[in-house]
């Protein structure tokens, strides 16, 4: 039922404050529900579609008939360009300037979007597809190289000795930095006070040192100064230096949005401070610390330039961390494609396929453990009640990790 | 006991009795307020200031140490360390001019080439992507965080080295005149161009670097973003600006300190980035500007190349090279994180 304008309504002087009843024109044409307010309609749609089709249609007549442009990159480019204008120009023709800007602006975001897409996938295909010879043998997994040239078949020699060091290595450097780095955040969280904040300055500061200066600064100390081989150990160690700061930072990040109500109720209840910090604090920061020791362990694992300076390049499998020289999966991969040979490359891309596997698993397992538990409905009795997290901490935010910002103030994400 | 027992009457009429004031008792002293631990906890504050002195030890230690061994070297060079471009150690003739201007120059390509596409990624995921797909957006960035420098090394020489190098050409051709898009002794109209000076170049490694750093810029600024209030951002839409109007005056105008400082924390990232532009770069001792063309070096490069052969004072000039980078590093850190924390100072006022 359409509303009739209420125009013939008697106009009585002095009467400013009365209300008339509508009068329903029943005759007319019910009204068309109103589309959802955001959802665009099919018009709209075909428009938009339409626009980036007529675009790189465009840009294949330019590139392929008219212009010297050859090759994916240019048409990429050129029907970028060509979307733009058309969109411009579909948009003008409906609506106005401002409405035109903001499809342009919008189609410039998602195709931003897009194209770092595009690179990221581009980059795990390609490693992949390049390894895929070397991967393809079983052998690869359990043989190490020594006895194996450079030209040798992929049916010889593996990547088992890189995968071992690079776990022993990161394993030295997880037993190192793990205790120090969560025992420093929980001191600096715990126990303020002027030192607290020396030892802050210091630790953000030092998350600023190059990866590889850390691995020149134990090839100095370690393997220089004190005449120690090259070994695992002196890798491990040039990690843990590298990833102490990293740990330290990340898990102080995380011990701090641990609301303080939690530890005063602890505190109130007559439980000591250490009391505290083992049965309120950490639980509570649990997800967010491991989250952040994983994502310290994956960059510590994917790091180089250490590993470069100190652990030396083994070609044969060796366990003892202490005993010489190690290698490991960055390591492999660097040495392979220095090399040249077409069947060392393809042997580097399947080493780098392995370590690029490994950092997934470790981010994906990140991911899983800071997810916060799910609205899971009760099992069991139904009186029990629902598990919710007692807080939902700013977790898995892995460029605390990466650098020196400060715990995000906790207001609301956006929905 | 006829406390006890007229307590235990009281008990079971379901009475309250008052408290027997003992007057003959001497007056209570106000208990004295310490923080101090005690007993487990004495233990526990000592064990973990213990930790904590060891890791400044451990952290501040190697700071220290880099800069005493860079003494001497600064010594013994002086300023002629930072004005020198060649690295001969045996004619005793070094400096950090080309490294440093070489990495200042790959850090640069690798920003101007981040820092748009960041921007765009961390307004398309926190403003234009559909929410449902918001959360594995966020995690496709933070994956590429975590993808090792190794791999966005071998993506860069194997992979994108090609395309850049004709791209270089194409620039050269075409703007060559500028002299940061000159390339010498090329002729990009060859019959037969000679894609290898266009090859190796720190425009390559930059690219590379970008794609390492990119992420990370990406994530502080889509968190900023995110911290936009809604409710300014709704009256914008309510007074009739479009999706980018909204975005344009409201969400950037919040996020500026992220965005500045996400690039800077970035920038960061890509001056000490090591591996990359050691696979990538062909290692050149000269300053310039020329970023198309073949060769360049940077510190961090330098040191991983030279480390082997060095000599006990090579060495200390290699270490007084990383303390150099340590401390540009440091102190682009530092303003990142002022200009991020104050953008945030203020996030709080408006919910």
């Amino acid at each position: 039922m359409t509303l009739a304008p209420e125009t013939d309504a008697p106009q009585i002087e002095g009467s400013v404050g009365q209300t008339f009843l509508p009068r329903y024109d029943d005759d007319a044409a019910p009204a068309v529900p109103r589309s959802s307010l955001g959802r665009l309609t099919a018009d709209e749609k075909f428009v938009r579609i339409g626009s980036v089709g007529s675009g790189l249609a465009l840009a294949w007549v330019i590139t392929q008939r008219l212009l010297p442009l050859e090759g994916l990159p240019w048409f990429v480019v050129v029907g970028f360009c060509c979307t733009l204008l058309v969109t411009w120009v579909t948009a003008v023709m409906t609506d106005g300037a401002v409405q035109a800007r903001d499809r342009l602006a919008a189609t410039v975001l998602t195709s931003g979007a897009a194209l770092v897409g595009i690179v990221l996938v581009s980059a795990v295909v390609f490693v992949t597809v390049k390894g895929w010879a070397a991967l393809a043998h079983l052998n690869f997994f359990t043989q190490d190289m020594s006895g194996v040239g450079p030209k040798d078949d992929f049916d010889k020699g593996g990547v088992l000795h890189a995968i071992v060091g690079s776990l022993i290595q990161v394993g030295i450097a997880v037993a190192i930095t793990l205790p120090l780095g969560i025992g420093t955040a929980i001191f600096m969280t715990e126990v303020p006070g002027r030192f607290a904040k020396v030892v802050r300055t210091v630790v953000e500061a030092m998350t600023a040192l190059p990866s590889i200066v850390a691995g020149l600064f134990i090839y100095t100390v370690f393997i220089v100064a004190l005449g120690y081989p090259r070994s695992g150990l002196a890798a491990g160690l040039a990690i843990s230096v590298m990833m102490l700061p990293i740990i330290a930072r990340a898990s102080d990040v995380v011990l701090r949005v641990v609301p303080g109500g939690l530890r005063e109720a602890s505190l109130a209840l007559g439980a000591s401070r250490w009391r505290t910090v083992w049965h309120v604090v950490l639980p509570t920061a649990r997800p967010g610390l491991a989250t952040a020791c994983i994502l310290g362990i994956a960059r510590g694992i994917g790091e180089t330039s250490p590993v470069l300076l100190t652990s030396g390049n083994a070609q044969f499998l060796v366990v003892n961390p202490t005993d010489g020289v190690m290698n490991s999966l960055p390591l492999f991969v660097y040495s392979l494609v220095r090399t040249g040979e077409p069947n060392a490359i393809a042997r580097a891309f399947a080493g780098a396929t392995v370590l690029l596997a490994v950092v997934m698993v470790l981010f994906v397992t990140a991911r899983l453990i800071a997810r916060p538990p799910r609205n899971k409905t009760p099992r069991g009795k139904g009186s029990r009640r629902t598990r919710r997290p007692a807080v939902d901490l700013v977790m898995a935010d892995p460029l605390v990790e990466m650098g020196p910002v400060h715990p995000p103030a906790r207001t609301e994400e956006n929905p | 006991m006829p406390a006890r027992s007229t307590e235990r009457l009281a008990r079971k009429n379901q009475v309250t009795t008052l408290p027997v004031q003992d007057t003959s008792a001497a007056e209570a002293a106000p208990r004295r307020i310490s923080r101090k631990a005690t007993g487990a906890d004495k233990v526990f504050v000592s064990a973990i200031r213990v930790v904590g002195s060891v890791v400044l030890v451990i952290t501040g230690g190697v700071g220290v140490f880099l800069g005493w061994q860079a003494l001497p070297t600064l010594r013994h060079y002086g300023w002629s360390f930072f004005t020198e471009s060649a690295w001969q150690p045996e004619a005793d003739v070094l400096g950090i001019a080309a490294v440093l201007s070489g990495t200042l120059m790959v850090a640069l390509v690798a920003m101007s080439i981040a820092f748009p596409l960041a921007l765009v990624t961390a307004l398309y995921i926190s403003e234009y992507a559909p929410a449902r797909f918001r959360s594995v957006l966020v995690s496709l960035v933070d994956l590429m965080a975590a993808v090792p420098s190794i791999i966005w090394g071998l993506w860069g020489s194997i992979l994108i080295m090609e395309h850049a190098a004709g791209l270089a050409m194409w620039l050269d051709r075409n703007l060559g005149f500028i002299p940061i898009f000159e390339v010498k002794d090329a002729d990009p109209n060859a019959a037969v161009p000679m894609l290898s000076r266009y090859s190796f170049s720190m425009f390559v490694a930059g690219i590379a670097v970008a794609m390492m750093v990119l992420p990370m810029a990406c994530a502080v600024m889509r968190q900023v973003f995110s911290q936009t209030p809604q409710g300014e951002k709704e009256a914008a839409l309510a007074l009739g600006a479009t999706r980018w109007g909204m975005v344009r005056s409201v969400v950037i105008p919040f996020g500026r300190g992220g965005i500045i400082g996400g690039a800077m924390l970035g920038l960061g990232r890509a001056l000490g980035e090591t591996i990359a532009v050691l696979l990538i770069l062909s290692p050149s001792f000269e300053v310039k500007p020329r970023v198309l063309e073949i060769g360049g070096n940077t510190v961090s490069a330098l040191i991983a190349g030279r480390f082997g052969d060095a000599s006990s004072s090579q060495l200390s000039a290699l270490l007084a090279a990383g303390f150099v980078l340590f401390l540009i590093t440091l102190v682009v850190n530092t303003i990142a994180a002022t200009i991020v924390n104050r953008s945030r100072s203020g996030a709080g006022t408006d919910a």
